[in-house]
């Protein structure tokens, strides 16, 4: 059963990347679009992600309930030593989520927009960036459980140079995989090539922050270049990211869509995989060496078991909808 | 402002915010369930409207209650660690199993908001009431898990362990039922009386009464069948209370001395030095029937519990006192209601009782709230009744007192936005719904 809840966490927390993730991105982009766009990629982005952000955002909470059910260790570390990231994640996540349905539903449409547009673009920026920091905090090995000053305890955690290099990383990632999913969404052919223009540019920008969480590693002397290029998986998993990337390019320039976003979503699967598959379990890594795993700290036997099966009757019940929902807002109406 | 103090603080207030959205999310469904399946068997427009504009509220509070919930299960953690250390494997069942009802709740809700036209109308109708069941069913579920902190039950606690856990047994706790029961209750006749109280002031504004007199009827029955029966499950509750939590019911009630038979005061000063209460009417014998259900029966006063142990008795009888005030009140308007309605009066003409109704739009969530107050403040200085104190759960982070002061100002400007949304979006019925009134 340990390893039901561990796949459902994984599953989880690499579904808020993706979806929750274009989610972000899609403020992102409207962030760098240019004013005279905005309100045409604001329409195809309503229209993609209105019926389903409230279900991709359920994604975060199961994660946050596997762990504090499941790995209440983890879970408890990461809230006192991640504190102020978290805290300003979910000041993000609050911002534009109220801002993105009150935008929608205001029944007067005036001034009271460009505030909401506003809150929406910065909060998408912040709240992806910060959950980029977190995940490259998780793991920079910066967190020192036995820190008695405050800077050490709460602070150096996660203002580093390599958490913060993850968390543009993150952000051009979201508006990459955004920019790629709003493509298929428009039939309009100006549209489409915006879309494209933004996904391209995204990609180039995710390759040079790329690069740089390579960089900032090597200077917080953070062994990834080893993980990724050490272990097999790690490696196969980079090599096909890369592959496809090329495929990517190609099939960007020929403006084919429903591959494009499977290769996209692949993509950032692989380099979450990448980059966790070499110290999995280990869910943290401590300052003095140490990590915290996730085989280690699972809670009891039996409330292990029952979150297992809790989550097992949850999917069969919730799947399908979830996959009819997508179909079914999926097709456009011409 | 000492960090404790803030974190209960910051804790009390996203609590106290998030419960307004939840319930709102919890009831409105089933009345746009009523006034769609009255469209659907009527074809009257205006019943398709109505459901329409109230689909919209409901959007505006889903997303808000969504957000403000997922604050909180992070805020378990970043406020009380050490509790969730211990206390989130054994009550989280109830947490996963919302996770469920939640996640079935937000796609049932994309396909109702979206599925005008798109889907068969009976399945339409069918995902807004599953929007509603599994709304009330995460309602449900969190309420165990707050049972759980009042009368923990699923583990043994040897020398400081928690051992022998079974989650199962945790959400199944003793207090579960009536805490259950009651907040169902608590969330229909609060919404019933905000909603059915906005509608009878459009009414009487005149404003398209055709469409808000439906409107006002679908919640005002709602709401007075609540209100009728929640002094029952008040009074469920309380004996529960007064079995498993001694110290709360005496706070509730400012018992300081142990009495037989016990009286029940209506209002009064609480002097927490002297231990004593002035100027409250007493009424004999009602506490020991109330907590016990014999009008003779011994109840146990704060003198019989450590100093050290006793929550703070002023504020819990003062919420006590204004939720069963208003419980008192809104059960009479209930009645009224019910008797108008039984004489068969046209409504419009009542303009005394519209009014009634437009000034019991707040008491609703008032009880709530205070009933909140009284069940949690009555828990201190317990997080978990007789095995963890709430200081010792508190998380080591200083200067949560500036968290506390930034999410006030959020939940202040959220609140400011929501209610300005929504005055906006009742303007705009006419200007949105204006179809001349084909019956009335
Ligand atoms: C519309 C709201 C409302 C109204 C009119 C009432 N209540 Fe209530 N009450 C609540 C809303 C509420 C609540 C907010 O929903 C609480 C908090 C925790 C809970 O389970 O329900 C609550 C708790 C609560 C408790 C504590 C339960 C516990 O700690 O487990 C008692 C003893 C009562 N109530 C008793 C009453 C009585 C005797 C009422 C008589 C009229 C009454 N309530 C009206
Ligand atoms: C599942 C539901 C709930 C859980 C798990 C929960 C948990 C907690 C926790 C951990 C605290 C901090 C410790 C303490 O001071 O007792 C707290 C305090 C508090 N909660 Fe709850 N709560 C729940 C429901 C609610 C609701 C719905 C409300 C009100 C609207 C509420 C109102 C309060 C208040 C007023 C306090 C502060 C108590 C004080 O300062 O003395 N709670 N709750
Ligand atoms: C500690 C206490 C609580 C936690 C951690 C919590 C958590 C959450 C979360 C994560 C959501 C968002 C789900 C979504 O995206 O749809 C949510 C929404 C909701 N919560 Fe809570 N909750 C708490 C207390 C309560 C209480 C006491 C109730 C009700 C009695 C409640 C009822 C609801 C409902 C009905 C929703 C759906 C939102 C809507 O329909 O507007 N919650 N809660």
């Amino acid at each position: 059963m340990e390893y039901v809840v561990i796949t459902f966490l994984c599953m989880a927390i690499l579904l808020y990347f993706l979806l929750g993730g274009a989610d972000f991105g899609a403020g992102i982009i409207e962030l760098f679009t240019s004013t005279k766009n905005r309100s045409r990629t604001r329409k195809t982005m309503y229209q993609a992600i209105g019926p389903v952000w409230e279900a991709n955002h359920m994604w975060l909470i199961i994660a946050i309930v596997i762990l504090f059910v499941g790995f209440p260790h983890i879970y408890t570390t990461m809230s006192v030593y991640l504190h102020i990231p978290l805290a300003i994640m979910l000041i993000g996540i609050i911002a534009r989520g109220t801002a993105f349905v009150f935008r929608h539903y205001d029944a007067v449409k005036d001034d009271m927009q460009w505030l909401y547009n506003r809150i929406f673009r910065y909060s998408s920026f912040v709240t992806a960036l910060f959950l980029g920091i977190i995940a490259g905090s998780l793991i920079s090995g910066h967190i020192d459980i036995q820190a008695t000053d405050f800077y050490t305890a709460y602070i150096s955690g996660w203002l580093n140079w390599f958490s913060i290099a993850v968390g543009f990383f993150t952000v051009a990632l979201c508006g990459f995989l955004a920019a790629i999913y709003l493509i298929g969404e428009t039939n309009e052919y100006h549209d489409k090539r915006r879309f494209i223009k933004k996904a391209e540019f995204m990609n180039i920008a995710a390759v040079v922050f790329g690069a740089m969480v390579f960089i900032a590693a090597q200077r917080d002397k953070i062994p990834l270049i080893d993980w990724v290029f050490k272990s097999n998986v790690g490696l196969s998993a980079i090599v096909l990211a890369s592959l496809s990337l090329v495929l990517l390019w190609y099939l960007l320039i020929k403006g084919k869509t429903k591959v494009l976003r499977i290769l996209a979503g692949f993509q950032v699967t692989m380099i979450l995989l990448a980059i966790s598959y070499a110290h999995f379990p280990n869910f943290i890594r401590l300052k003095s060496g140490n990590a915290i795993s996730l085989l280690e700290t699972a809670g009891p036997e039996k409330t292990i078991y029952s979150l297992g099966l809790a989550l097992l009757l949850g999917s069969v019940l919730i799947l399908p909808f979830l996959g009819y929902l997508f179909y079914k807002f999926q097709k456009k109406e011409e | 402002m000492d960090d404790f103090i803030a974190a209960r603080s910051q804790m009390a207030l996203s609590l106290g915010f998030h419960i307004i959205f939840s319930c709102i999310g919890m009831v409105m469904p089933f009345f746009m369930a009523v006034s769609h399946y009255k469209w659907l068997k009527t074809n009257d427009e205006v019943y398709k409207n109505l459901t329409k504009a109230w689909s919209k509220g409901v959007a505006i509070f889903f997303a808000t209650g969504a957000v403000s919930g997922t604050m909180l299960s992070f805020e378990l953690g970043l406020l009380w660690p050490k509790f969730m250390d211990h206390a989130g494997p054994i009550f989280g069942m109830p947490f996963s199993l919302e996770g469920t009802a939640f996640f079935i709740e937000a796609i049932a809700l994309g396909f109702f908001l979206y599925g005008w036209n798109k889907l068969n109308k009976w399945f339409h109708w069918f995902t807004g009431m599953v929007v509603g069941v599994s709304g009330l069913a995460s309602g449900i579920l969190v309420v165990a898990a707050n049972a759980w902190m009042n009368s923990p039950a699923g583990f043994d606690f040897v020398n400081g362990q928690y051992l022998n856990i079974d989650p199962i047994q945790a959400m199944f706790n003793k207090a579960w039922f009536s805490q259950a029961l009651h907040m169902c209750l608590a969330a229909f006749t609060a919404t019933g009386f905000a909603v059915a109280g906005v509608h009878a002031l459009m009414i009487l504004r005149n404003r398209n009464a055709a469409f808000h007199l439906k409107a006002f009827k679908i919640a005002a029955i709602f709401a007075c069948i609540g209100a009728l029966l929640q002094p029952l499950s008040g009074d469920i509750s309380a004996k529960d209370v007064a079995k498993r939590q001694p110290a709360k019911l005496a706070a509730m009630e400012a018992l300081y001395k142990t009495e037989k038979p016990a009286p029940l005061l209506i209002g009064g000063i609480v002097n927490e030095k002297d231990k004593t209460v002035k100027g409250a009417i007493k009424i004999p014998g009602a506490l020991s029937f109330l907590a016990h259900g014999d009008f003779k029966a011994e109840v146990k006063g704060l003198d019989q519990i450590p100093e050290n142990e006793h929550p703070p008795v002023a504020i819990t009888h003062y919420a006590f006192q204004i939720m069963v005030g208003i419980g008192t009140l809104l059960l009479l308007v209930a009645l009224i209601y019910f008797f108008i309605l039984f004489k068969k009066k046209p409504l419009t003409e009542k303009r005394w009782l519209l009014k009634l109704f437009v000034f019991a739009i707040p008491l609703g969530y008032l009880a709530l709230e205070a009933g909140w107050v009284v069940t949690e403040v009555g828990r201190q200085p317990w997080i978990i009744y007789g095995i963890m104190r709430t200081k010792d759960a508190v998380t080591p982070m200083p200067g949560i007192a500036y968290s506390f002061y930034i999410f006030s100002a959020i939940y202040v400007s959220l609140s400011i936005i929501v209610t300005f949304l929504l005055y906006r979006q009742i303007k705009m019925v006419p200007v949105l719904y204006n179809k001349p009134a084909t019956n009335n």
